[in-house]
């Protein structure tokens, strides 16, 4: 029987961490996901769980012993956030060619500078072409169900890939919210027991791991590794369908909220979409069809998806919690607006960049992006691509 | 411990097999080799690695030279990713996905670059919490990989690519890190100093007994690099004789805190001895030399002072 | 999904290439022939051998085979020719020539 409970989102991770109780999981502490190794480590003092915790010195060497763990026959994982996930960055490339199915749980927060501890999307954003299969939760619920479908993805046999599970640092990780739990012995038997084909430790069998490889098989290797980037996506849908015929909750690649008949879509990820949805529902009581679509997959990304998602409205507005520092939009605007154009998608889109280092966004604010889609869209006026939300300017916004 | 009988442990299978890329002569193969004829026949072992020489000659694809497990992850982590190997190993012992009678011995092997510079943060780490691993530093004195490149390892005076003896420049300024002492300090159960010697006894007693000592041990093995110390390749022998003869590099070991000499030469030879074996040195024997060359002398007597004292006490 | 590395060159497919690249196997290097890097051989003189066998630990290549005490001729397949071998020999039982053989 599932049951009701008030958790963070530290919480609700670290709680499903100990129902699937991993096997080893290396960690250092960093904000704003500190708190999730301390409550496995308490949880690992109380005899609640016996993963085997290790203790690292860095985050570099957090990823390193996961990675080391994951080639002998291991189920396991690690947690970061922001600098923490910068440090491993040359471990995250490794653990995803090595095709090694670990978890990482991240706490999203900005990158250092100036060093900050709030959320945005910078350290997760920036690690988006490194191999992993990226999840985000909109909020409490949200992180909970999709660190139970991480193993589940990242192990199957098609994809091999490790899976990144984002929530919202302090948002997320720290607002209490009221959450549905599931059993033990069913989160346990939904992610079911790990047997790989070959590892490290299989005794007669031995296996090599993290070749130097000539050009004539590197290039090879990337593709294959593609290869399994793009078969995931049918894996996460089936595990999302499975979750949702046992847990009857979760979604697919996107959360499509009010988009069926909408003008104007919001695209949006992690926990601004609530903010969203609540701008959407307001205007909907003042006659405008307003909708979001709220992406959870990230990696691989969804492009065709997402524009026969979008085809029919009038606007998006696609909105970044992350400066790419290229001179025009950020990683998502990029994205998204290429899977447009591709997928001959005549859509009018405007990139816009919000909550940065934890920056409020507010319904308000929502509200007036979408207010300014409309406007424009009824004049003709074309609006100024690539604009900062909330931004304190002499001339104002 | 049983006695060590050459003839007994050259008979046992070879767990480096041929047909790695190593250079002609190279010595890190021959301390991996010494190293891995001290696992007991019947036990497995998961062996790591740093980047480095032996790491892209070694395994590369679809060639590997180990018998063993193996696993390369990257320069600056072997301490950490033998970490997590030596923890799953526990997790699934615990668990009962491993069978029970089945040993697994844990065996890193890096550079001096990987070892005492990019990886030094990992390994103090590795060392710390304890892991039942032994790490193994084949010390050539550089970045022989990249092309010989000065490390903290890397002896005063050395000419390296990044210390190149020039009109201004008489090599390394600085004097070598002491990282077995370093980790000593580590307290952990087992730490030796060695190289190779006429019969090979003394790197094989260490490695038995890094390999087959509870908990964290670091076997520092002085490994000539003909490439990097501009020697001919067959003299391999000649200059580990004469590294510990001079006692440039002493043998020792410290067990559970206990310093001791595993030999101490009757009669301490002049450094320039070891110095004028090798090219990178060979600047110190033009005029005006003589002064580094005390300067050599006057800082391997400290060291070998400062180790005699530890080992008294 | 043992892996045999006959059926992988770099002419290989990329199906045919691992996953992950990781070899499931040990020891596949002795299907790579570093004995055709040799500029100089060690021929060994059978008649001169005590079998003391110091020159067996200081090969870097373990090309001198030891079975049950006794070594036999190199292994010409691997050998580089670096000569430490025939400067370990107390009996002169081991000689350099020139050239690969």
């Amino acid at each position: 029987m599932s049951k009701k409970d008030r958790m963070s989102g530290n919480e609700a991770t670290a709680y499903a961490i100990r129902q699937v109780n991993p096997d080893v999981m290396p960690a250092f502490p960093i904000t704003p996901s500190t708190e999730i190794p301390q409550m496995v480590s308490t949880y690992i003092a109380n005899g609640e769980m016996d993963t085997e915790f290790i203790p690292v010195e860095s985050e570099h060497s957090s990823m390193s012993a996961a990675v080391g763990a994951e080639a002998a026959g291991a189920r396991s994982m690690t947690a970061t956030s922001s600098c923490g996930l910068a440090f491993m960055w040359e471990e995250l490339l490794v653990a995803a060619s090595n095709r090694l199915p670990l978890v990482l749980t991240l706490v999203n927060r900005t990158l250092s500078g100036p060093i900050n501890i709030n959320c945005d999307h910078s350290d997760s954003m920036g690690a988006r072409d490194t191999g992993w299969i990226q999840i985000y939760a909109e909020n409490n619920q949200e992180a909970y169900d999709n660190f139970i479908q991480a193993f589940p993805i990242a192990e199957d046999t098609r994809v091999h890939l490790p899976v990144m599970v984002c929530q919202d640092g302090f948002i997320t990780s720290h607002a209490v919210e009221n959450i549905t739990i599931e059993e033990d012995a069913d989160v346990k038997d939904f992610v079911g027991e790990y047997h790989p084909e070959e590892f490290l430790l299989n005794p007669g069998k031995p296996v090599a791991v993290g070749p130097y490889a000539v050009s004539n098989y590197s290039m090879e290797a990337k593709y294959n590794q593609e290869q399994a980037m793009i078969r995931s996506k049918e894996v996460i849908l089936e595990v999302a369908e499975k979750f949702r015929k046992r847990f009857g909750r979760g979604f697919g690649l996107f959360e499509q909220y009010r988009t069926e008949d909408a003008d104007f879509i919001m695209l949006i990820m992690g926990s601004a979409a609530g903010t969203a949805k609540e701008a959407a529902d307001r205007l909907r009581e003042r006659g405008m069809k307003a909708g979001v679509l709220k992406l959870r997959v990230f990696r691989p990304f969804p492009a065709e998806e997402i524009a026969d998602a979008l085809r029919g409205c009038r606007a998006v507005a696609i909105m970044d919690r992350c400066e790419s520092f290229n001179g025009h939009g950020g990683p998502l605007s990029s994205e998204v607006n290429a899977a447009l154009y591709l997928n001959g998608a005549d859509v009018v889109s405007v990139s816009y960049v919000y909550g940065l280092a934890g920056r409020d966004f507010t319904v308000e604010t929502a509200e007036g992006i979408f207010n300014e889609l409309r406007d424009a869209s009824e004049s003709g006026k074309k609006l100024t691509q690539y604009r900062y939300v909330g931004l304190r300017t002499r001339k104002g916004q | 411990m049983a006695g060590y009988n050459l003839k007994e442990v050259m008979s046992k299978p070879e767990r480096l097999a041929a047909g790695h890329r190593m250079c002609a002569g190279c010595g890190a193969t021959i301390g991996i080799r010494a190293v891995l004829r001290a696992l007991h026949e019947g036990d497995r072992a998961v062996i790591g690695n740093a980047t480095g020489c032996l790491e892209v000659s070694s395994f590369m694809y679809p060639y590997t030279a180990w018998e063993d497990s193996y696993i390369h992850n990257a320069f600056e982590n072997a301490g950490a990713t033998l970490s997590g190997v030596e923890t799953a190993y526990r997790a699934l012992k615990k668990r009962g996905r491993l069978p029970e009678d089945e040993n697994f011995k844990f065996i890193t092997f890096g550079g001096d670059g990987g070892t005492y510079d990019i990886g030094f943060q990992s390994l103090s780490g590795a060392m710390e919490r304890g892991h039942d691993m032994v790490y193994v530093c084949y010390d050539n004195g550089a970045y022989m990989n990249t092309g010989i490149q000065r490390s903290s390892a890397t002896p005063q005076f050395a000419d390296t690519t990044t210390t190149p003896v020039g009109k201004e420049s008489h090599g390394k300024v600085q004097t070598r890190k002491d990282l077995s002492a370093i980790i000593a300090e580590h307290h952990v159960p087992y730490v030796a100093q060695t190289t190779f010697t006429k019969d090979f006894k003394d790197i094989h007693v260490k490695s038995e007994k890094a390999i087959y000592t509870e908990g964290a041990a670091f076997l520092n093995v002085l490994a000539p690099c003909p490439r990097g110390w501009r020697y001919e390749t067959s003299e391999v022998m000649k200059i580990c004789h004469l590294a510990v003869e001079t006692c440039y590099w002493p043998l020792f070991e410290v067990e559970h805190g206990n310093w001791r000499l595993t030999y101490e030469p009757k009669r301490k030879l002049p450094i320039e001895d070891f110095l004028r074996e090798q090219g990178r040195f060979k600047h110190l024997f033009k005029p005006g030399g003589e002064e580094l060359i005390e300067a050599f002398q006057a800082e391997v007597d400290k060291r070998w002072e400062d180790l005699l004292y530890r080992c008294s006490r | 999904m043992r892996t045999d590395i006959s059926n992988i060159n770099e002419q290989s497919p990329c199906e045919d290439l691992t996953e992950g690249l990781m070899i499931f196997a040990g020891g596949t290097s002795k299907n790579f022939m570093t004995g055709e890097w040799r500029t100089q051989t060690p021929i060994f003189d059978e008649t001169k051998c005590k079998q003391c066998l110091l020159c067996a630990p200081v090969c870097p290549d373990g090309c001198i085979p030891v079975r049950d005490g006794k070594r036999s001729d190199f292994d010409m397949d691997h050998c580089k020719g670096c000569g430490i071998c025939e400067k370990s020999c107390p009996f002169g039982a081991i000689s350099m020539q020139q050239g690969g053989m």
